[in-house]
């Protein structure tokens, strides 16, 4: 070709969104900026505070912290990574049931899991029980250990890379082993030389979600006496109300979180391998016999662990419970508190969903990079660690009062003192407006942008543009984002333990304090109840790894 | 309504810059009442974006856009694209897939009462011929039928004009023709002004009162069907808007006037050019060229077939000629000069011809007074085909 088409410029400026409505981007900035608060809170206090009180056992903390972060993160990495493989690799009976049920442990949280661990296998539980009664009196073994932990948290946190191992190996699609076996390598050798080094993005990926739910952790880590960084957030501002300490160890959590973002950026370096072309694995191996037993045990097996006999022994002591007490078991408070739960989790969910959907609108409507980008930074509070977001709302409330009181209105907002329930909300807001806003986006992405122009072109000011076009057309997504966060909210421990005023109990914390204080059968039935509602957004995400998978067999 | 004749769409030296690019730079454009205007060009040329700064989804850097007389952006400010009137029509439709056909219809009728909002709802259905399927959402009607209900759409507001985004493109060849001509037949039934972007040079040349060529955000030229395919007003105009060569040609002059050759012999006088002596270059286009079979090096236009496309109706020969120089000729299909088959080229008697002159068309002696600007050797074949 002549010089005519090497002077023709790219057609990327084509397609692009509007122009953006300024009362609609602004509203985008404020929200990011509100999201961002906490965080920055506690950035601007630390570096401006004073001499540091550090607690005396810092170091230890620090080394828990490590240690514990590197036993889940091996745990999770062997078991999700593993199971992922062998869904993908090898038939089996049970397996196309097992691709999708492998999930089910998302529905059960660290802080059930762990105290129902601790009733069946520590000193005065059934299992050591049995081996005195066979051994004699020996030597008890406590699990209200470091190994312990990492055994629970590795069972309730390995589905997020099972997921994402799982759709890496996928997508890598049978052209890559073909070619590595046709290259003379074998099946192992093809595994470990060029499969798990392609999945390395995904696999970091998730060990970053793991390790973010485990920084945020501070409940599940004290039923085994595990004192982490984040414990010593919740231990110093609960036990003593030193405001200036917690901030101090917050920001600590904080470069935790940082450094494990960093490592998953390093993790997966600038390689964006993701070959094309998913497809079934060709050369999937049919396992007959005791092999497949053996692979369908596997999975079996974490599944019992990590779901199915916790929920049965929650269920036995439920039901033994029943059976001794009648109605009278079910404790009146539960009542009370379950109203505290729903009532929060709803506003919850309404306040994310309204702002999820301000963004998308706003984005919809234009405004470049700006807005984008702001809309982008509305989500990262989800890899904000508890103990940060916590002490942040509490920073930025305290910065509030200060504000509000010296414009002259005596005792502020009166919304700090010991926490409060708008301080529960604004800190659910900035944990759970990620996973919301990206429901609703999963929908707006559905919207055309020459649909959204159209409606203007007609005459539609953008009001009516969301209201009569945007809002109808993402509602799917909004339904999904409200369960989501509703579910979350109810899940939700550490953020509430930090911040709830006096007398304000929720369903998770009174599990936990039961749990806490062993008093697990009373504990059973809010627990389950916990896991029920936990089991609606897994029932979702089944749907999701079904039809993912079933593409993934039918293609190619 | 402006009254005929009026631009109902001006723009004055319009500017938008993405980054460091522009994608529309100092664009002059006035559609008038009642006028259907194609914009062409290659990709990424700006036509879109003339389109959206119209519409007001985008806001010019410099410059300003009066719709029906009125301002809707330059220094007096910027009305936003909901109070412009202006209809726009996309190539995925945009249609609004949780209303009915008819309600899609009657969302840009918000402002009227009930009763006379149905009435015209009604009435643009009727337009398009789609009043039966009202009831219909927009998931059960054909690409052809939802091109239809969305130009109803556009339409029922009354808008100063309607700006349609390559319309057609998203339908397949078969259905393409159709959908255009009954598009295009409602749009002058009504007497609608529009500005129709598009990259199909037949569409371009068919479809429009008047053709603007557009490249690297500047319009090249503006003119009729005709004036653009037959007096390109550059070389750019003249391969984009069809098939083109360039050969050297020479302007002599000759008792009375002046007398055009180039290598495959004399092209035209050159009446009122008398006198002149110049170096030019002329566009054959494929029709405009002769073949007679055998040749003899000795005289003008002697050349080998190199290449035969079949055509169906006319078959497309490729000649090289004895300079190397390449030049393409359309002959019935029953004229078939086998590849490497000895030929002559000639011209076709009575050919206007145009010259140019660096890259600009030259039409009157005074052009090619000074010496040429740019860049005047010959390209040979240049054609971009979008």
């Amino acid at each position: 070709m002549t010089e005519l088409a090497t002077t023709t410029p790219s057609r990327a400026v084509r397609r692009v969104p509007g122009r953006g409505r300024t009362p609609w981007s602004v509203a985008v900035v404020v929200v990011a900026l509100l999201v961002a608060a906490p965080v920055l809170a506690v950035l601007v206090d630390v570096t401006r505070g004073s001499a540091p009180a550090w607690p005396r056992d810092l170091d230890r903390m620090v080394v828990t912290t490590l240690l514990l972060m590197l036993g889940v993160g091996v745990g999770t990495l062997v078991v999700g990574a593993g199971l992922a493989w062998l869904v993908t690799a090898y038939r089996f009976v049970g397996r196309d049931t097992m691709v999708w049920l492998l999930v089910l442990p998302l529905a059960m949280p660290a802080y059930i899991l762990g105290f129902v661990f601790l009733s069946t296998f520590d000193e005065a539980g059934p299992v050591q029980g049995a081996v005195r009664a066979v051994l004699g009196d020996g030597a008890g073994l406590s699990v209200r250990s470091l190994p312990g932990c990492v055994v629970v948290m590795s069972l309730t946190l390995y589905p997020y890379v099972y997921l994402l191992a799982r759709a890496a190996f996928v997508e890598q699609g049978p052209r890559t082993r073909d070619a590595a076996r046709t290259l003379g390598a074998g099946r192992a050798r093809t595994f470990f030389r060029v499969l798990l080094p392609l999945a390395r993005p995904s696999l970091a990926a998730g060990l970053a979600l793991v390790m973010m739910e485990v920084l945020t952790d501070f409940a599940t880590v004290q039923y085994f006496g595990v004192r982490t960084v984040s414990v010593g957030v919740y231990s110093v501002w609960r036990g003593t109300y030193d405001f200036g300490s917690a901030v101090q160890l917050a920001s600590l959590v904080l470069l935790f979180a940082l450094a494990v973002l960093a490592g998953e950026r390093m993790m997966r370096g600038r390689a964006r391998f993701t070959q094309p072309g998913r497809g079934a694995p060709s050369d999937a191996v049919t396992l007959a016999g005791w092999r497949g037993g053996l692979a369908l045990a596997a999975c079996l097996l974490t599944l019992a662990a990590g779901f199915f006999v916790p929920v049965g022994r929650l269920a036995g002591w439920g039901v033994q419970r029943f059976a001794s007490d009648g109605t009278a078991s079910i404790d009146a408070r539960f009542g009370e508190y379950l109203v505290n739960s729903v009532v929060v989790a709803s506003l919850a969910a309404v306040v994310c969903c309204s702002l999820a959907v301000l963004i998308g609108h706003a984005v919809k409507l234009g405004g470049g990079r700006v807005v984008r980008g702001f809309a982008g930074l509305t989500t990262f509070g989800y890899a904000v660690p508890g103990a940060v977001v916590g002490i942040g709302t509490l920073l930025f409330f305290a910065a509030v009062d200060d504000l509000v009181e010296a414009l002259g209105v005596p005792g502020g907002t009166g919304l700090l003192v010991t926490g409060s329930v708008a301080g529960i909300l604004y800190a659910y807001a900035v944990r759970f407006l990620g996973p919301a806003y990206q429901a609703v986006d999963a929908s707006f992405a559905k919207v055309s942008p020459s649909m959204t122009q159209s409606a203007l072109a007609l005459g539609a000011p953008p009001r009516r543009v969301l209201t009569r076009v945007h809002l109808p057309l993402v509602r799917p997504g909004i339904a999904v984002a409200l369960v989501l966060v509703a579910v979350d909210a109810v899940k939700e421990l550490p953020v509430v333990l930090l911040l709830r005023p006096f007398g304000f109990t929720t369903v998770s914390v009174w599990v936990y304090q039961l749990a806490a204080e062993n008093f697990w059968s009373l504990a059973a039935l809010p627990a389950l109840l916990i896991v029920l509602l936990a089991l609606v957004p897994v029932v979702l995400l089944f749907r999701q790894v079904r039809a993912v998978d079933e593409g993934a067999r039918r293609g190619s | 309504m402006t009254p005929l004749g009026r631009p109902a769409v001006r723009l004055l030296g319009v500017t938008k810059t993405y980054g460091a690019v522009p994608a529309v730079d100092a664009v002059d454009l006035d559609v008038l009442d009642g006028e259907l205007v194609t914009v062409i060009g290659p990709s990424g040329c700006g036509k879109s974006t003339v389109l959206r700064l119209i519409a007001g989804l985008e806001r010019p850097d410099t410059g300003a856009i009066v719709l029906a007389g009125h301002e809707v952006a330059g220094p007096a400010g910027f009305v936003p694209p909901e109070r412009r009137r202006v209809g726009l029509v996309f190539q995925d439709h945009a249609l609004f897939p949780h209303l009915t056909v008819a309600r899609n219809v009657a969302f840009g009728l918000d402002r009227l009462e009930r009763g006379r909002r149905d009435a015209r709802v009604r009435e643009v259905l009727g337009l398009v011929r789609l009043g039966d399927l009202a009831g219909r959402y927009p998931h059960e009607l054909s690409g052809g039928e939802q091109q239809r209900v969305a130009l109803a759409r556009a339409l029922a507001p009354e808008p100063t004009v309607v700006l349609l985004d390559e319309p057609f493109s998203s339908l397949d060849e078969t259905l393409r023709a159709q959908v255009r001509a009954e598009l295009v037949g409602v749009l002058r039934e009504t007497g609608t002004t529009a500005v129709l972007v598009t990259h199909d040079q037949t569409e371009a040349l068919s479809v429009g009162d008047r053709v603007v060529v557009m490249r690297a955000g500047r319009v090249e030229q503006t003119g009729t069907p005709q004036e653009v395919f037959e007096r390109p007003a550059s070389r750019f105009v003249a391969s984009f808007m069809g098939d083109a060569d360039f050969l050297p040609a020479h302007v002599h002059p000759e008792r009375g006037g002046a007398l055009l050759t180039c290598e495959i012999g004399i092209v035209s006088t050159l009446p009122g050019w008398g006198g002149t002596d110049a170096d030019v270059e002329v566009v054959l286009r494929p029709h405009e060229v002769a073949l007679t079979a055998g040749a003899d090096h000795a005289t003008a236009g002697a050349g080998v077939v190199t290449d035969v496309e079949y055509h169906g109706a006319f078959v497309l020969h490729t000649v090289r000629l004895t300079s190397g120089r390449t030049l393409r000729s359309w002959q019935p299909h029953a004229v078939r000069h086998p590849v490497g088959a000895p030929v002559t080229a000639s011209v076709v008697p009575g050919l206007t011809p145009t010259l140019l002159r660096g890259d600009r068309a030259v039409t009157s002696p005074a052009d090619v007074a000074g010496p040429a600007d740019g860049d005047a050797a010959p390209r040979g074949r240049s054609t971009l085909r979008s």
